[in-house]
């Protein structure tokens, strides 16, 4: 891994386009101004993390494919409430 | 051209060719299925089935966000809308993966990582909400109680 110093308000190019600016850094904490063209991504990297590990819950064997049916009923029932109101 | 496909709801099925799509980098932590199906679950339920189209066991119960949270809407990167080969937004099939735990109506839905379809291109992807709104684990049941609240 590289690694640079920098200080607030420096910067580092990655290749042509994509530009990291020191914005500000308190205490433990550094706050990133990220220049990129339009069609590159930029999230926190947590937040891979958290939608993996739901994936991952979201295939528990547990659950059972006849369930659904009975999870079904509750939209139905919304439905009706909503008629209900007019 | 009919293809059989053995599937986690139905056991084996036969499909269109046509409704294989493409998910090129796969979903988060299961980057290695690339083909997925979509089936529905039963009559009038919102709830559908991302089947993946090479592995029987892994299938994913999934929801449109409208469905539950009727003032959806879909905040995502360019990039995203760029990678199913779409122009735009408009025209792309929104989909949430729902996590049915113990007690299934702690069900929840995963804002935070929408499934994208280009229904045009066939191609799927698990964007990125940019929203703060959206998270992991929404309520499902919570979400539409809020919204009768509201009313």
């Amino acid at each position: 891994m590289l690694v640079l110093a920098r200080r607030i308000n420096e910067s580092i190019m990655i290749g042509d386009d994509i530009e990291v600016v020191v914005i500000d850094i308190k205490g433990d904490q550094v706050k990133l101004g990220i220049k990129a063209p339009k069609k590159i991504t930029v999230h926190r990297k947590e937040i891979y993390n958290e939608i993996q590990q739901e994936n991952i819950a979201a295939m528990s064997p547990d659950f059972k494919p006849d369930m659904l049916r009975e999870l079904s009923d509750y939209f139905d029932k919304d439905k009706n409430g909503k008629k209900g109101k007019k | 051209m009919g293809v059989r496909v053995k599937t986690r709801p139905f056991g084996e099925i036969e499909i269109n060719e046509k409704q294989i799509i493409d998910f090129p980098e796969g979903i988060l932590g299961f980057d290695y299925v690339k083909k997925f199906i979509i089936l529905d679950s039963h009559d009038n339920s919102p709830f559908k089935w991302l089947q993946a189209y090479s592995e029987p066991e892994l299938a994913f119960v999934i929801i449109r966000p409208v469905d539950f949270l009727h003032e959806y809407e879909l905040v995502i990167s360019p990039a995203d809308v760029e990678a199913v080969e779409a122009e735009s937004e408009e025209g792309l099939l929104v989909f949430a993966i729902v996590t049915i735990p113990a007690n299934p109506k702690e069900m929840t839905a995963n804002l935070q990582g929408p499934l994208i379809i280009n229904p045009l291109k066939r191609i799927g992807r698990q964007a990125v909400s940019l929203s703060d709104k959206y998270r992991v684990k929404h309520i499902i049941l919570e979400e539409m109680e809020n919204a009768a609240k509201k009313g």
